[in-house]
């Protein structure tokens, strides 16, 4: 098994899908969209492949692959995948077919568009797996350019603006996320996350980082972070995401929730974290605030927003808050006692579930609106619909099993992650779990409120002949929704893949 | 026939597996779902006999099964089932009501085309009560719990073209789901502070005297114990699910549901799951009891509480017109009883009190469903009236529903446990909290006296509305009986509801021995059985003079009261204005803060952002100007400067790759932003 470069082929065949998607020129629409969900679906073949060769209990990357590229530079080619890594891989071979699914309706240029969308699943697959900064950050810019396109070329009426602050936005956070990763490399002369984490956890790395002087370390760190911050996003740089969620067209939306915002949330745990341990501590009181922002006014924002696929956005934006707030709270923690290691251990796996169940349910959301949105001409006003649920008994019935699985009912899989957040929480900051329950509440009235308007009511002339589900979408929705079951009953399938690698982190990363 | 505890699983299981088969058949599979609810239903009765066998055999043991969820670390998170004797007459209750009800709901829901549905939902409903029930771990409590919710608000919402429907399904679920985020938390601090969600566990569980012992020794903010602010948040999921002040709103609206759901609701599930968890945890809420210093114990937060909601849903009933309204503040009431039971200490008389009723109430939800079926969907009292000939069957077990609610002496069940409840609430032998308080300290026993009063008044004005007087209706003129598959169900549950209260008299306590070992029943007392027989005395005249001397002779009559003080009646028939006070209060508090974040993002944070556009677009023009003006005009100027300049800027290049690199960095961002963002945003 370890003969074949899995994970280089995990990241690559979507690149050939695109590229063959790309020059296959005759090909009818319906031919091009085969194709593309052919190569789409590698990544979960793949990942299913080598999850029986996957070691949870070893936590050092695996299959990896490492060769030198560019040798003066000291940069390798370098792919590994551990628990972390393998969630996130497994979401984006679930998420992304399901996306392709969902564009199936779409008429305009059907190669170009799965040409681009293999290009970004292929870069946030990259992103996932690369452990060396240098085409970690390639991947990451990448991912950006086919997104850009996407959004802005196949969006609603506000794309093109949505789809340039976008772009905008996140590639200054990189900016600065770059300087700071050339600071670190002209310190240390390596880009391997695995060294530059050794050298984090040493503290070796701030005492390398002199520079010009004692603030310096800090002034690299913030760089990196505020790369990331933009990129999850950590409230308030969170401004861009509405827009860009609402006017992005069904399938683009999925995968934008489903996996790119995952990179951020993961670009935490995998650089911010382990390479610059003593500095997030030292922020973290105040990173923690602004999660706990995050949580409270995005439940808010939420309560506010008239049209379907921007309340959708805000509640992602408050759930990936509930994954920095455990982060931050288990980085804030000064004791190394046992009570609190285990709390830290909570509030980890609590993180890596809900990366996962966000992006199930979130993309699941997505994928409803865009069912309303192609039966009424593109309507997506929280009171445009009524009574839904009589004519299509089916579609209301799994939108309502989204829902209830993004408000965290137990039974279906949001519940298990939160739970194992709020108790994390609760154990190392008591009040910002407190504080946080808000945002659980807030979330419910909106989801509810989503499916009250939606669908319940009396049926009116707009919605009397609206069709239920057909086989497309059916297909689209349902191995999400019977994921959520699955997970939400059986959440060891998930948990006992990282739960080794995060017992190592709880154990190592604590400060004392 | 015995069940061991490693199969307990099964009771739950068996209405969990029909509501699955009634999600997947097809619409027209009428028969079949509903066969499926009705034959696991009596499957589960069966099975909860054997383990109440299995109980009875050793009343003082709990007998727990536990094994692991997932693994957390090194440490796996377990979940179990318990059984004990509490667990055991609560299955056999729930499946012993839920299967009458669901009987009953083949007749009522007959013409119903989402027939197959509703079958769907009660069993998930059932389901999830009877997990809760047999639960050994506070974190499957709350999971069955949260399903408890679900299926109350597919259920009250089941009407859902109807608005008010919909709109009471969603307040049901948000208002209750206030007081479960106090349960979560309370669930959060009681892993994090002992490491365990089960509840018996080897003597390591967090109701065992180990435990509790550590959990009461430290204290947190204000000087409580921390088991106080721990069961006090616990409470806090008592006080949502059952329908206790100030979170008793939701209940009144539930009517909105088919009304076999809320006999459901009412009787066996949902609000007794509040009773029950409070009974569950009992240890973890008493064990404060022994701080003689604390400033405040939970159980006399509890009995207070109680103590307000059974007066204050008393109250209320007196000026309800709508039938299921009146049974429904009744509902309020009775269990503010059971919490005033818990918090005297005495949880025993609680479940009894929790048992009787649950069959009363279920007959009087049945009753009333009777009396609608037959009057096409009449609700308003006003408008019934007479049916006491036509509906005899209903006439007769909705008047022993109504003297067991209104605790009429000796015969009915209602009484005793009634009766029970007040002599805790009198001796307070199990909360010394209380008993410290002296006079203070019988508050919560003179509320619950007043209560009875006003409850055999209402109920008198109730069955005299409904069943007496001419009537006052085309419907009610037209009324027949219910078919045999609506009356059965009655007749089984009237019986049920005057003999289980001689499980339970002072002078054969054998319900409440059997919960509590260490039950001994209170001795004397005869007084006070004798003054709150008088009471229900005065409450049943004072209802008969006002409302059957004479009866109702039109629908458009004002109510009897309303002359005298029409102010007061008005105010109860609006329930006190609570749910306008929570509009104007916490609704509108939700509003605005929906509105500030909504305008931060829009204004501030969006505005901050369209600032550093701005400023992208000014450097860019102040670049282009530079370049145009200053720099080609004065090309040789500048070239001139630049070979003195270069002189001086030489120093600068200092070989250090950190300078250039935070060069490089900054030069990046300001080309980034003048290049891409100028003029675009």
């Amino acid at each position: 098994m370890s003969r074949l470069p899995l994970l280089s082929l995990l990241v690559f065949a979507p690149w050939v899908g695109a590229f063959l998607v790309a020059i296959w020129r005759r090909a009818t629409p319906a031919a091009s969209r085969l194709l593309a969900l052919g190569f789409s679906l590698s990544t979960l073949a793949l990942s299913l492949a080598l999850l029986p060769s996957f070691d949870p209990a070893r936590t050092a990357p695996q299959f990896a692959e490492r060769h030198v590229w560019i040798a003066p530079l000291n940069v390798h080619y370098h792919l590994g995948l551990d628990g972390l890594s393998l969630v996130l891989v497994l979401l984006t071979g679930f998420v992304a077919p399901a996306a392709l699914l969902a564009s199936w309706r779409l008429e305009r240029s059907v190669r170009l568009f799965g040409a681009l969308f293999l290009l970004l699943q292929g870069s946030a697959l990259g992103v996932f797996l690369a452990l060396d900064f240098f085409h970690w950050f390639i991947f990451w810019e990448l991912s950006l350019v086919p997104a850009f396109f996407l959004i802005k070329l196949w969006g609603g009426p506000g794309a093109a603006r949505a789809a340039y602050q976008f772009f905008i936005y996140t590639i200054g956070g990189s900016a600065f996320l770059l300087a700071g990763f050339a600071a670190l490399f002209a310190a240390t002369g390596t880009f391997d996350f695995l060294q530059l984490a050794r050298l984090g956890a040493d503290g070796d790395l701030a005492a390398r980082l002199g520079g010009p002087g004692a603030w310096w370390p800090t002034a690299v760190f913030l760089g990196v972070l505020l790369g990331l911050a933009v990129k999850v996003p950590l409230w308030p740089f969170h401004t861009w995401l509405p827009p860009a969620y609402a006017e992005a067209p069904t399938g683009v939306s999925m995968f934008l929730t489903g996996v790119l915002s995952k990179m951020g949330v993961y670009g935490f745990l995998r650089l911010l974290w382990p390479i610059f341990p003593a500095q997030l501590h030292a922020a973290a009181p105040a990173l923690l605030l602004l999660a706990l922002g995050g949580v409270v006014f995005g439940a808010w924002a939420a309560l506010r927003q008239a049209d379907l696929k921007r309340l959708v956005a805000y509640s992602s934006i408050n759930h990936l808050s509930y994954c920095l707030l455990a982060l931050f709270a288990v980085s804030a923690a000064t004791a190394r006692s046992a009570p609190a290691a285990d709390a830290a251990l909570a509030a980890l796996n609590g993180t890596l579930l809900q990366l996962f169940n966000h992006g199930l349910s979130a993309a699941a959301l997505f994928c409803c609106v865009g069912v309303l949105e192609a039966r009424s001409a593109g309507r997506r006003g929280l009171d445009d619909f009524g009574g839904v649920r009589r004519p299509a008994p089916l579609f209301a019935g799994l939108c309502g099993l989204a829902l209830f699985s993004s408000l965290g009912l137990p039974g279906l899989n949001g519940f298990v992650g939160e739970f194992l957040i709020f108790r994390g929480v609760f154990g190392l900051a008591p009040a910002a779990a407190a504080v946080a329950c808000l945002g659980l509440l807030a979330t419910a009235i909106f989801l509810l409120t989503f499916w009250q308007r939606v669908f319940h009511g009396p049926t009116h002339d707009a919605t009397a002949g609206f069709r239920d589900l057909n086989a497309v979408e059916v297909a689209t929705l349902a191995p999400s929704i019977v994921l959520m079951f699955v997970l939400g009953v059986y959440p060891r399938l998930l948990v006992d893949l990282f739960n080794p690698l995060v017992s190592h982190w709880a154990g190592h990363l604590i400060l004392p | 026939m015995s069940l061991p505890v490693q199969q307990l699983w099964l009771i739950p299981a068996l209405p969990l597996a029909a509501a699955a088969l009634g999600a997947v058949v097809s619409r027209q599979q009428r028969a079949l779902a509903a066969g499926a609810a009705i034959a696991a239903m009596a499957l589960a009765f069966l099975l909860s006999l054997g383990t109440l066998l299995t109980a009875l055999a050793d009343p003082a043991a709990h007998f727990a099964h536990n094994f692991a969820w997932f693994q957390l670390g090194d440490a796996p998170l377990r979940l179990g089932w318990l059984l004990d004797p509490l667990t055991a007459l609560m299955c056999v209750m729930v499946t012993f009501v839920g299967l009458l009800i669901f009987i009953f709901s083949t007749g009522y829901m007959h013409e119903d085309a989402d027939f197959k549905q509703f079958f769907c939902f009660l069993s998930l409903f059932a389901a999830a009560m009877l997990g809760l029930v047999v639960a050994n771990s506070l974190l499957l409590l709350f999971i069955c719990w949260e399903l408890v919710g679900l299926a109350s608000y597919l259920l009250i919402g089941f009407w859902f073209h109807k608005p008010s429907a919909a709109a009471a399904a969603k307040k049901a679920f948000i208002t209750t789901r206030i007081g479960d985020l106090g349960l979560l938390l309370g669930m959060i601090w009681l892993y994090d502070a002992t490491g365990s969600l089960l509840f018996f566990d080897d003597g390591r569980g967090v109701l065992e005297q180990g435990v509790l012992e550590s959990l009461v020794a430290q204290t947190t903010v204000g000087g409580l114990a921390v088991s106080t602010a721990i069961g006090l948040l616990i409470f806090c999921g008592a006080v949502g699910k059952s329908g206790q002040f100030p979170l008793h709103v939701w209940l009144p609206d539930a009517m909105e549901g088919p009304t076999p759901v809320s006999a459901l609701i009412h009787a066996a599930t949902m609000v007794a799951a509040g009773v029950f968890l409070v009974a569950r945890v009992y240890p973890l809420m008493a064990v404060d009891q022994g701080l003689a210093t604390a400033p405040l114990h939970a159980l006399s937060v509890i009995a207070v509480t109680g103590a307000i909601t059974a007066l204050l849903g008393a109250v209320i009933a007196v000026g309800q017109f709508d039938i299921k309204r009146v049974l429904a503040f009744s509902t309020v009431s009775q269990l503010g009883y059971m919490m005033l039971a818990l918090g005297v200490g005495s949880w025993v008389a609680a479940i009894f009190h929790l048992l009787t009723h649950a069959f009363f109430k279920a007959l009087l939800f049945l009753g009333a469903g009777s009396v609608i079926h037959a009057a096409h969907h009449e609700q308003d009292i006003r408008a019934l009236g007479g049916l006491r000939a036509p509906l005899r069957v209903t006439f007769v077990t909705f008047a022993i529903g109504m003297m067991a609610l209104a605790g009429v002496p000796f015969l009915f069940s209602g009484f005793w446990s009634k009766e029970a409840i007040l002599h805790a609430a009198h001796a307070l032998d199990g909360s010394g909290a209380l008993r410290n308080l002296g006079t203070a300290g019988q508050l919560p026993f003179y509320a619950g006296l007043a209560a009875v009063v006003l409850t055999a008044f209402y109920m008198t004005r109730l069955v005299a509305e409904t069943f007496f007087g001419p009537p006052r209706s085309e419907a009610a003129a037209h009324a027949h009986e219910s078919p045999r598959s609506m009356t059965v169900p009655l007749l089984c549950l009237a019986v049920c509801a005057i003999l289980l209260g001689f499980l339970g008299t002072p002078w054969w306590p054998w319900l409440q021995s059997t919960l509590d070992p260490a039950f001994r029943s209170a001795p004397g007392g005869a007084g006070l059985m004798i003054t709150s027989i008088l009471l229900v005395a005065v409450g049943l005249g004072a209802g008969w003079a006002v409302y059957a001397r004479p009866p109702r002779s039109r629908a458009a009559a004002g109510d009897p009261l309303e002359n005298p003080a029409p102010r007061v009646f008005r105010a109860l028939s609006h329930r006190l204005g609570f749910d306008e006070l929570y509009a104007a209060t916490v609704g509108r508090w939700q509003s605005a803060a929906a509105a500030l974040a909504d305008a931060l993002d829009r204004h501030l944070w969006d505005g901050c952002i369209r600032f550093l556009a701005r400023f992208g677009e000014f450097t860019g023009l102040v670049t282009r100007e530079t370049d145009e003006g200053i720099l080609n005009d004065g090309f040789n100027a500048t070239s001139e400067s630049l070979r003195t300049g270069g002189r001086t800027y030489s120093r600068a290049q200092t070989g250090d790759a950190h300078g250039y690199l935070r060069m490089i960095g900054l030069g990046f961002v300001l080309l980034v932003l003048a290049v891409l963002m100028g003029g675009r945003l």
